[in-house]
């Protein structure tokens, strides 16, 4: 199982400091990392390596949490505990900061851009999560701030391909959002771990969602349509969300992140045990109850506890992970024979 | 074929010496976690509510039974506290587990992960409590 997963390359990408989140670019070709330098660093290959192609630095007055691409490629956000989101544009090789988005009354901890792209959303300590629109002339303004969550959230995400909106937080739940008569709406709280959830990710039909939690474990969920085949209820014409799979006994401290690859359906995770694990999905079990089979584990792949892992959109198998040990580390991964 | 028997005494020998260092090397192993949980006790005794003048092990808030290492890998520990706050209503206990932790991120020598928990049953909310000093952000 170590061989699943090969080491390409390491980068000191925040020395002296953590290395929070990591973002590849929609053209698989630029990584973003961020940190507790408060810097942003954008990294690219020259041949065989990975080098430092801009460090955004000017941004943010604290710690750097996370950054997300725009689905065009050419708007880069980060949220940062200084209560502020960033919104860079790339001009070329450069990066300037364009807008600044207020309001939050506290460290926002993640940002997200909806696959439309005219959609961005935060969530913060402060226990909120805010929806802004952007318009053609790069103005944000924000529509709607809902108060679901009773704590800190933790991360956010868009569907794939619809306007739905999940949300992760230190109450133990994830709660998903949608627009309903020109407002945004809680329309589904996930229940069942049994602490802070702290990472989200959609499987590629985005019928199925991930989440990772400090009680070690990973439930998968699925999303039940009303009038569905199985039978599971809904509420109105709201789709349901039912826990079908949970992973556990594999990890054996927090799991900081989880990554569904868009390409393969192979599952990355990133553990406060300082490994990387991979997991997927049995071919013939059933699609209302799958079961994963751990396909690589690389018990020391960092020095600290692993914060990010995240898939190359393009490259199949391709992982960049980063720890707290400040390092950003490039990973090949290849299922094993036979499963 | 006296060269080869020899050979064979001196491998043999060395096969007991080192099956009998490693069954020594066994023994010392509690009293290395021992050692490491006096490192950190060392380090989290002196430290003082600054309105108080006592220390926190004067108070008995930390105590030398109240550190426990546990070995993870070569050079890897677990470091488990569980500390009692003065009152079961300590309204500072939560900037006392940030306090321990900081202290130990720093001046711990050894590469270690680490577990902070209010001791069971002296605090009227110590889950939160306890969720709060071990959530890293």
């Amino acid at each position: 199982m170590k061989d699943s997963l090969v080491l390409l390359g390491r980068v000191p990408a925040h020395p002296d400091s953590r290395c929070w989140y990591l973002a590849w670019n929609p053209a698989g070709t630029l990584l973003a990392s961020c940190g507790g330098d408060r810097r942003i660093r954008i990294w690219g290959t020259e041949g065989d390596s990975w080098i430092c192609k801009s460090v955004l630095s000017e941004g943010h007055q604290r710690t750097v949490r996370k950054v997300a691409w725009s689905p065009c490629g050419n708007y880069l956000a980060s949220a940062s505990f200084d209560a502020t989101t960033c919104i860079w544009k790339k001009n070329q090789d450069d990066f300037e900061c364009v807008t600044t988005l207020e309001g939050h009354e506290n460290e926002v901890k993640s940002v997200a851009w909806a696959p439309s792209g005219n959609l961005l959303a935060t969530c913060s300590r402060d226990k909120s999560v805010w929806v802004w629109e952007v318009d053609e002339e790069d103005e944000y303004e924000c529509v709607s701030v809902l108060n679901s969550h009773t704590q800190d959230v933790k991360h956010v995400i868009w569907h794939p391909s619809q306007e739905l909106l999940a949300s992760a937080s230190y109450d133990d739940t994830v709660k998903l959002y949608r627009e309903e008569e020109d407002d945004w709406v809680c329309c589904a709280t996930l229940e069942g771990h049994e602490s802070t959830v702290w990472s989200l990710a959609f499987d590629p039909s985005g019928q199925r969602l991930a989440s990772c939690s400090d009680d070690r474990t990973v439930r998968i969920w699925r999303q039940y349509l009303p009038g569905n085949e199985q039978g599971v209820a809904c509420s109105g014409t709201d789709p349901s969300w039912k826990c079908i799979c949970t992973l556990s006994g594999f990890h054996s401290r927090t799991i900081y992140d989880v990554a569904w690859c868009q390409l393969t359906g192979a599952l990355a995770t990133a553990c406060g045990d300082d490994a990387i694990r991979v997991f997927e999905e049995n071919p013939s079990s059933d699609p209302q109850q799958p079961t994963f089979s751990l396909t690589a584990h690389l018990p020391q792949a960092h020095s600290q506890d692993v914060n990010c892992v995240a898939w190359n959109p393009k490259e199949p198998g391709l992982l960049a992970s980063c720890s707290d040990d400040g390092e950003v580390a490039f990973w090949k991964y290849q299922r094993p024979e036979g499963l | 074929m006296e060269w080869l028997s020899g050979l064979l005494s001196w491998t043999l020998k060395r096969v007991l010496w080192l099956s009998g260092l490693s069954e020594w090397g066994a023994a010392w192993q509690p009293w290395i976690l021992e050692e490491k949980a006096l490192e950190v006790y060392d380090l989290i005794r002196t430290f003082r509510d600054p309105e108080k003048l006592n220390t926190s092990e004067e108070l008995e808030v930390v105590t030398e039974s109240c550190v426990e290492v546990q070995k993870i890998h070569e050079e890897d520990y677990l470091v488990i506290i569980r500390f009692t706050p003065t009152v079961p209503h300590c309204s500072l206990a939560t900037l006392i587990g940030l306090c321990l932790r900081v202290k130990l991120h720093w001046c711990l020598p050894f590469k270690h992960k680490l577990d902070i928990y209010i001791s069971e049953g002296t605090h009227s909310t110590e889950e939160d409590i306890n969720k709060q000093i071990n959530d890293k952000e």
